[in-house]
């Protein structure tokens, strides 16, 4: 392994391609934190806005006008601002006004961190289009499949749960995966609040290194690979679910 | 009041129903006693569907009463779940649930709603696959199935809730000729064993075998109404000459 990480040392004295995060083991560890903290915050914000989806799209079936203006009125502001916007917005407005904590140091410090505003904030972004995602799906379930249910005597969770949450999210994969894929890609912006995410690190390391076209080029092929590695689960899951005979 | 056999199963007296400003249902009556099978006839349009859709409480009702085993299905008390264990229901567009293989199909109403046990629901569902003649097919999705077939896994789909009453939706309407027989010669099987049945169809050929009653209906009214043979040879009223001489 060290004659591995030595190579790239060689290469570096050699032709000058400077890959510091291979052969320096604390410019490594930088990438490595900042490759974990990607995955993390991809991985909860991916859990939280197919969470906020799914109630989402319940509420905007409400009987109640003012729960339905409320979806979507969230869904509008959500949609229709840049989502750096948003986490500005939710990092230095919103979390400027929370009270301070200590940090049994003797000091103060904010009540949300930088990491747990940048999964509010891209949770809340992703979650908007989700709601619109599962609506499709769920306003795709032929009426007439619904009231078979109804003839047979389901209630109305069990034809929610049985009958129509397992049609309407075959509709909905390619749509989600879509939106999934962006989600992993706008948690790049977390940089922007200074999230040591991968993106970060990167530039922690040109900065001390002098290395940008580097250091761009290999974020480049790493995201690839990672979003990579996301689009292929979701499509071996939509076809794990592919039903004989039914649909496309 | 209990209700006891020599009673009418389904009572209908003075069915109103209207959908927005349209009155498609002005005053039905008519009563059908256990073992019994109608046959509701007449133009589209006409309200056959949906006097049947009232009876197991799919449509509402604006006015009139509907009484099944005795029980008042214009009631907003109304236990639909009751109503539904005594009346099955077979529709146009067979409306299987695709993600279900057929026995899937015929054990999910027991299994969910009466909550009977898996073991002897799956030997109910295996016999009913036999009565139907899809033996072979149970593990197909309604996708893989012809629309006959589907049809027919969805009588029995019906059948699986041990249902009093079957009402029979245009089943045959959506069917290619060769078809339609396989599924008429299901019903006639069900008829001859003692099910009360109430039909809507455009098959004048199996109204005339099967039913004990024919009701021709118009506008929302019945026009006139009486035994097969007096029906279609001997009709009194001019409407009803017209709607004959024009398909038979």
């Amino acid at each position: 392994m060290d004659a591995f990480f030595e190579w790239f040392k060689w290469l570096y004295d050699d032709t000058g391609i400077n890959l510091p995060f291979l052969y320096d083991s604390y410019d490594r560890g930088r990438m490595i934190d900042g490759f974990f903290m990607t995955i993390k915050l991809s991985v909860l914000c991916l859990f939280f806005s197919i969470i906020i989806g799914m109630i989402g799209a319940w509420l905007q079936a409400s009987p109640l006008k003012w729960t339905r203006r409320f979806v979507g009125g969230y869904i509008q502001l959500f949609r229709n601002t840049p989502p750096l916007v948003q986490l500005y917005f939710f990092y230095f407005a919103i979390g400027t006004m929370l009270p301070k904590v200590s940090n049994g140091f003797g000091g103060e410090e904010p009540m949300l961190g930088g990491f747990a505003w940048a999964v509010v904030s891209l949770s809340f972004f992703a979650g908007a289009f989700n709601v619109e995602i599962f609506r499709s799906g769920i306003e795709a379930v032929p009426n007439s499949t619904i009231e078979a249910a109804k003839a047979l005597g389901f209630s109305r969770l069990q034809i929610y749960k049985d009958i129509t949450l397992p049609l309407a999210f075959r509709v909905v994969l390619p749509a989600l995966a879509n939106n999934l894929v962006n989600l992993v890609k706008t948690t790049t912006l977390a940089y922007a609040i200074a999230v040591p995410e991968m993106l970060y690190e990167a530039n922690q390391i040109w900065s001390d290194n002098v290395n940008v076209t580097e250091m761009m080029i290999f974020m480049l092929l790493v995201y690839f690979v990672l979003v990579g590695a996301l689009v292929w689960v979701m499509n071996r899951w939509e076809r794990s679910m592919k039903i004989p005979g039914y649909g496309a | 009041m209990a209700w006891s056999e020599d009673q009418p199963m389904v009572s209908i007296k003075n069915l109103h129903k209207s959908f927005g400003a349209l009155e498609v249902i002005k005053g039905v009556s008519l009563d059908v006693m256990k073992g019994e099978v109608i046959c509701i006839i007449g133009p589209s349009g006409s309200g056959k569907s949906t006097i049947i859709r009232c009876v197991n409480a799919l449509n509402d009702m604006q006015k009139g009463s509907i009484l099944v085993e005795g029980q008042e299905v214009n009631d907003p008390d109304l236990n639909k779940l009751e109503l539904r264990k005594k009346v099955g229901m077979v529709f146009q567009q067979y409306n299987l649930f695709p993600h279900k293989t057929a026995l899937e199909n015929i054990m999910m109403a027991p299994l969910l709603v009466l909550k009977q046990d898996k073991a002897e629901v799956e030997e109910l569902a295996r016999q009913l696959v036999k009565k139907v003649r899809l033996e072979g097919k149970e593990n197909n999705y309604p996708g893989e199935l012809s629309g006959g077939q589907q049809q027919r896994v969805a009588i029995a789909r019906s059948l699986a809730m041990t249902p009093d009453v079957m009402l029979f939706d245009e089943v045959t309407a959506a069917l290619d000729p060769e078809t339609v027989n396989e599924v008429l010669v299901t019903i006639k099987e069900l008829a001859e064993d003692g099910m009360t049945c109430i039909l809507v169809t455009h098959e004048m050929g199996f109204a005339r075998e099967v039913a004990d009653h024919i009701y021709f209906t118009d506008k929302g009214v019945i026009v006139e109404h009486g035994r097969p043979a007096t029906f279609f040879d001997d009709a009194k009223d001019p409407r009803t000459k017209e709607f004959l001489s024009q398909i038979l």
